[in-house]
This record gives C-alpha cells, structure tokens and sequence, in this order.
C-alpha cells in the first residue's frame, strides 16, 4: 500500500453523522487555526485544528472538490489526510439561499456574541464554498 | 364461563384491534431500526479517525490534560443513564435502569457521591417518582439522537467534569455513562462505562523498531490541538452511545411487539373457542329444554285423557 499511494492523498472528509467524500486526491487546502494550509503528497505527519471555513481537494483526475467545514481537525499520516468537522456539505448539497438567509440572521443577532459570530463565519464559508465551486 | 356469548364476541373484537395496534407497532419499529443502525454506521468513520487522531496525540506527546487526569481522591461521580422516551418497549428501560442502580450502588461502596443525569423521559420518571434528584434531563429525541443533543449533553458533563469542588454548581470526579449496547438484533447488553477521565488505550499500530515513530507537529500546539479535540472525542462516545442505544431501544421495541402480537392470536384462538363451546351449551340446553317441554306438554296431555 505504501508504494502505491506515494503519489497521491487518501483523504476522508468526515462529519459527525457521516462520511461526506472520500477518495483520492493530489491536494488538500484547509484553513487552520493559523491560515491557510496546503497538503501535499508525502506530506509530514501533522494534527491541526481548523476553523470554519472552505475545504479544497484536488483529485488525481483533475476535479476539485469544495466543501464547507465547521470547526474540526485535520490529520495527516501516512499519506492519509483525514478531516473531521462536526458538521460538513459538500458545494453542491450546500442550499445558497438558506446560506444567504443565515448570514443575514446571524448578522443581525449581534456581532459581539461568540456564538453569533460563529455562526457568521458558517454561513460565510456555505456561500464562499458555493461560490467558489460554481 | 359464566359469561355469555355476546360478552365472548366483544372480547376477541377488541383483542383483534389491539393485535393490529401491536402489529403496526411492530412493523414500525422494524422500519425504524434498519435506519438506526444505518445511522449509527454513518457515524462510524467520525468516531474511527476521532479516536485515532486521540491516540495519536495521546502516543506522540507527552501532554497531560484535564481530561485525562485520574483525581486522586474521588469523591463524586455523575451517571448518565441513557433511557427511552416511550415505553412499549420490553425490559428496555428496566434493565438499563437496574444496570445504572448497580453502578451507583457500587460507586456509593466506593465512598462516593452520585449525581445522576438522565436521558430519555423514562428514566426521568423512574427517578422522579422515587423522589430522588436528577441534576439533569434531556428528552425527546431517545429513538432518532442527533449529533447537537450529544454535543449538548457532553458540554454539560465535561463542564461538571471540570468544575473545582467546591465551586457552586455540580462538580464531579468521575462520569460513567450507563447505556444498552446494541449486540444484535436478539440481544442488546446494558452496560455501564467510564467517560471521563478518559482511557485512551488504542495505540495506533506498534511500530516497526527500524521505523522511526512519525512524529507530528501540532498546530497551534499540542495541548491546544488536545484541548479542542478531547472534548470532541467525549461527546462522540456519547453520540456513539446514544445511537446503539437508539437502536437497541427499536430492537426491543420490536420483539416486544411481537410477542404482543403472538399473544394475542392465542389469547384470540383460546377466545374463540370458550365462545364457541359456550354456544354449543347454549344450544344444546335451548334443545333439552324444548324436548323437556314437549314430553311434559305429552305427558300432561296423556295423563287427562
């Protein structure tokens, strides 16, 4: 197995209720707690946490997966990249208008509450994903 | 015996419409159980890389938290009993129950208070009727348990988990959690758990003496890469238990239901039959008594000719 994955990135991207996607990949983009993370094959073994936000995968074939995590982990091993988020869509599950309405909600239900603004940095990353996808 | 005919009828009627209650029960718990046990292996992969980036920290760093600490002298422990919110379901809620009296029991010998926590309205009554305090309850949700009620519940926990004795509020040593583990579809296992200190005790594959062990860097830092995912790994033991015990609740449901529905043929079939023996004897004695009245009409006519 260890041969054969040289090149590329076994990566499962996982929601508490769920395995959203999981296939190979070249690269992974995710944004940490401390920005923006590229993931390469051969990767050195890291444990990361990462906020709300976009995930970006590369697959071999040329396709780029986007999906948008909430607050969770990255871990890389071995060539396995595993993100785990206690929620996750991919772009294309990802309803844009609900997401819209969200932010506005969140927006408007103050800006100083914790919770408040992460549900606006949710809703962001839903409408960034989407947009970014499209 | 006594009862008449009529009486026997009402009775078969009414035990027919509550076959076909327990019937529909029964294939609605079938139903649902497939979908439980589709969600509890949904969840699955979470738990797996959850667990494993646990003991990949718990290998690889030498980090103590909070979490993982053993107190040194435990005083009180939480119990969260995971119960259903209907009954109809067997011994489902009773056994747990019994199964959770046994654990305080054990942790009242060790010299320790118990604060007991509770999940599902069953288990809310059984302790509000023997007028004992249950620091908290969630209802509501015992059959199809989402990953936000489980967050919640292991927010609470960890929160009482890490609060000083002391302190207002209700600070615990030590939290088990009593749940029924979903063996198969005949037998489901109440068990009782440790949640928290935590034991992480899978290690990821020993490694080879010529490998050298990976060593992972941490992002921001180990301990604080532990002190997010330490929490996480909590409430997915409690989502994970509260989907085995969603499932192992429909499976009791189910078998409950059917044997409901066994009974009640025979109680039908047993029914039936005094029914008709008792109409039988109706019969019989109409006929004795018009044979008995015409031989006194005949001897009464032959006796005044």
């Amino acid at each position: 197995m260890a041969e054969s994955s040289d090149k590329v990135l076994q990566v499962e991207l996982v929601a508490a209720d769920r395995l959203v996607w999981s296939g190979q990949a070249t690269m992974v983009i995710a944004r940490t707690t401390e920005g923006d993370v590229g993931i390469l094959p051969n990767h050195a073994p890291l444990l990361s946490s990462i906020i709300e936000g976009v995930v970006d995968v590369q697959t071999a074939e040329g396709e780029t997966w986007i999906a948008a995590v909430d607050a969770g982990f990255l871990s890389v091993a071995d060539n396995r990249v595993s993100i785990l988020a206690e929620r996750a869509e991919m772009s294309h599950e990802i309803d844009l208008e609900k997401a819209r309405q969200d932010l506005e909600r969140a927006k408007a239900s103050g800006e100083n509450d914790d919770a408040a603004q992460e549900a606006v940095r949710r809703a962001e990353a839903r409408i960034r994903a989407v947009e970014r996808a499209s | 015996m006594a009862l008449s005919v009529r009486e026997y009828r009402a009775r078969i009627r009414s035990t027919e419409s509550m076959k076909k209650i327990t019937r529909a029960m029964e294939l609605i718990a079938a139903s649902r159980i497939i979908k439980a046990q589709q969600r509890a292996q949904a969840a699955a992969p979470y738990a797996r890389e959850l667990t494993r980036a646990v003991s990949a920290v718990a290998t690889f760093s030498n980090v103590d938290h909070a979490l993982t600490l053993e107190p040194e002298d435990p005083k009180k422990a939480a119990v969260l009993i995971i119960t259903s919110d209907r009954g109809l379901a067997g011994a489902y809620s009773s056994s747990v129950i019994k199964e959770a009296e046994r654990l305080v029991e054990k942790l009242k010998g060790e010299g320790k208070d118990v604060d007991l926590y509770t999940s599902g309205r069953k288990g809310e009554a059984y302790f509000k009727f023997r007028q004992r305090a249950v620091v908290q309850a969630w209802t509501g949700f015992s059959d199809q348990p989402t990953y936000d009620v489980a967050a919640e519940i292991g927010a609470t926990l960890i929160e009482a988990f890490l609060a000083e004795t002391g302190d207002e509020g209700h600070a615990v040593d030590e939290v088990h959690v009593v749940y029924t583990r979903f063996r198969s579809m005949l037998s489901q296992e109440p068990t009782a758990v440790r949640l928290l200190p935590l034991e992480v005790v899978e290690g990821t594959e020993a490694p080879d003496k010529a490998d050298l062990l990976p060593l992972y860097e941490f992002e921001p830092s180990p301990s604080e890469v532990l002190d997010s995912l330490l929490p996480r790994y909590v409430q997915s033991r409690i989502f994970f238990a509260l989907l085995q015990a969603a499932a192992s609740e429909l499976a009791a449901r189910q078998k409950a239901m059917k044997s409901a529905t066994d009974n009640a043929d025979e109680l039908i079939k047993k029914y039936k039959r005094i029914a008709n023996q008792a109409r039988q004897a109706g019969i019989t004695q109409e006929i004795s008594e018009i044979v008995g009245g015409v031989n006194a009409l005949a001897d009464a006519q032959a006796g005044s000719e």
